[in-house]
């Protein structure tokens, strides 16, 4: 069967961002990009499906800038078949990137389609969601572990309490937890492999979808300073602070 | 216009993460409609209708609605949502996952995990793991919204006199089931909701080691929480998981014990009211936050800590 893979670019998940002086937006002028860590995990679960002999083909998917080329040929590296890279020049909203990934899921017809569970820029955690709504599909989010049998898929899902496991029918939607799985190192020659990799390009605009915002940004400020306290001594002089300064215990 | 708010529940009783998304909704304004969705919910809906500000309850008792699967669940709020302004939820597991579900349906986008009411159109969120507050405005006609629980303060669960009403004509989709549910058990107060919350890092070496957090925990009537790393290494289920990608907390005291301060964990407590780090290592970022730091061996403090409160 076929799995089609979403991934994102987005900034390094060791990187401090900081708030541009003019509370536009984030500065992301010369900072280290890399794949969502989340969609990492998406694109491991697929070669991992793909070496059990469940999936026959990977074909991961972006919308994004023209440098997000750069992330779908890592996920080439670690295993994907081939790619497609849904060019928008702005910054699309969950669910005109659910529209532009519907187009692609109506084209190649994946038996499952696996995307992070929310990517760590805008921390929304609503495309697969969305994408799932849309296709009609049945839905298996924040998963930690997936299972194929038959025409179904068991997702054990990490919940407030603990886990959950459902049954979806295939074709199907899953979002991948942190613990899913250990993503794997791409090698130097499969990196070399995946240059000569199908790499499609398509125009957001011409996949005849609206693209437009219900809601819009008007400002971004950095979040109020929290300013380090005093070191104590010792355990009592702790416990004497808790109890009579911040009268918390 | 009303507002519907989505409760949470479990076990046959209302999740307190409610209480916290009827205040956003009182901050919106307009009157507020509380739908609980399940199997066997007239406890919670009772419960719903006495919450203070809630002016009505509508009551989706069915088979199809048990667990909430969101293939189902969603269906039944977008049938009821063209007569509110705003569709809101709590930002827990659940409502993370049908929401996004029910603004897709409508064709509008949602509004994730905000923090601040600004007025009915704007809303303020956090991104990048909190190291940036969006303000965020919204033209669609229904705004669906997912509510971050320590952003308001819970209103009461008494003083409200609310009807109850039976809704629900939309069934099973039949394309998801229900299997099993492994939940962890524990007598200490939910994470979410405790006051006091006593957290563990990689420090902590091994799982075994929790139980000296355990007993501090008791001795002070506190939840009990993890970094990533403790989760990660199988010292402690993820569910204890605190930050960006596990729950989010902000208790009146929050001690973090053998916790570095990854820029993934301060953002599910730096609200917190009172930070304390217990850490070896003076340079661990988490003494950057922290009001009141200990640098030292863990396994000496947390003892000495738990004679003395």
């Amino acid at each position: 069967m076929k799995v089609l893979v979403a991934v994102k670019r987005v900034v390094d998940y060791n990187v401090k961002v900081r708030v541009k002086p003019d509370n536009s937006g984030v500065d992301l002028a010369n900072v280290k990009m890399s794949m969502n860590p989340f969609c990492e995990i998406a694109v491991e679960e697929a070669v991992r499906l793909k070496e059990k002999g469940v999936a026959s083909e990977i074909v991961v998917v972006t919308v994004g800038p023209a440098t997000a080329q750069e992330q779908l040929r890592t996920a080439l590296a670690l295993g994907a078949d081939r790619a497609v890279l849904i060019e928008a020049t702005e910054e699309l909203n969950s669910l005109a990137i659910a529209k532009a990934l519907k187009s692609v899921v109506d084209k190649e017809q994946p038996q499952l389609v696996i995307l992070g569970k929310q990517a760590i820029d805008s921390d929304n955690n609503q495309t697969g969601q969305m994408l799932a709504a849309l296709t009609g599909y049945a839905q298996g989010t924040f998963a930690s572990k997936v299972e194929l049998s038959g025409d179904k898929v068991n997702v054990t899902r990490e919940i407030d309490g603990g886990l959950q496991t459902v049954a979806l029918n295939l074709p199907a939607i899953v979002t991948t937890d942190l613990r899913l799985n250990e993503p794997r190192y791409a090698s130097l020659p499969n990196i070399m492999k995946a240059k000569k990799k199908p790499l499609e390009v398509v125009k957001a605009q011409d996949l005849g979808i609206s693209l437009t915002s219900t809601t819009k940004t008007l400002k971004v400020e950095a979040p109020a300073t929290r300013s380090a306290g005093v070191k104590v001594k010792s355990v009592a002089e702790l416990v004497e602070k808790l109890k009579n300064e911040a009268k918390v215990i | 216009m009303a507002i519907l708010v989505i409760a949470e529940h479990e076990n046959g009783a209302l999740a307190g993460a409610t209480l916290n998304t009827v205040a956003a909704a009182q901050k919106i304004g307009g009157d507020i409609h509380v739908l609980v969705a399940g199997q066997g919910i007239d406890a919670v809906a009772q419960a719903a209708a006495k919450v203070a500000g809630v002016a009505k309850v509508l009551a989706a008792d069915d088979a199809a609605y048990a667990h909430q699967l969101p293939e189902n669940v969603a269906p039944l709020i977008v049938s009821l949502a063209s007569g509110y302004s705003h569709v809101l939820a709590p930002a827990t597991t659940n409502g993370k996952n049908f929401l996004p579900r029910v603004a897709a349906l409508l064709d509008v986008d949602q509004i994730s995990e905000i923090i601040a009411v600004e007025s009915a159109d704007t809303f303020k969120r956090p991104i990048y793991a909190g190291n940036a507050i969006a303000t965020v405005q919204s033209s669609a006609a229904v705004k669906v919204i997912t509510v971050r629980a320590t952003g308001f303060d819970p209103v009461a669960t008494e003083g409200g006199a609310a009807s109850v009403e039976a809704v629900g004509e939309v069934k099973s989709a039949g394309v998801s089931a229900f299997v099993s549910e492994e939940l962890a058990k524990s007598d200490r107060p939910e994470l979410t909701a405790a006051k006091i919350v006593v957290s563990g890092g990689r420090g902590m070496q091994n799982g075994d080691n929790f139980k000296h957090l355990y007993a501090l925990a008791d001795k002070l009537g506190a939840a009990v929480g993890a970094s990533r790393a403790a989760v990660d290494a199988g010292f402690v289920p993820n569910d204890m998981q605190v930050g960006q990608t596990g729950k989010i907390v902000a208790p009146q005291l929050y001690i973090a014990v053998g916790i570095s301060g990854a820029i993934q964990h301060l953002a599910g407590m730096k609200d917190s009211k009172v930070i304390v780090a217990i850490n070896k290592d003076e340079e661990a970022p988490i003494f950057q936050v922290a009001d009141y730091g200990l640098v030292g061996d863990l396994f000496e403090i947390i003892p000495q800590f738990e004679q003395l409160v």
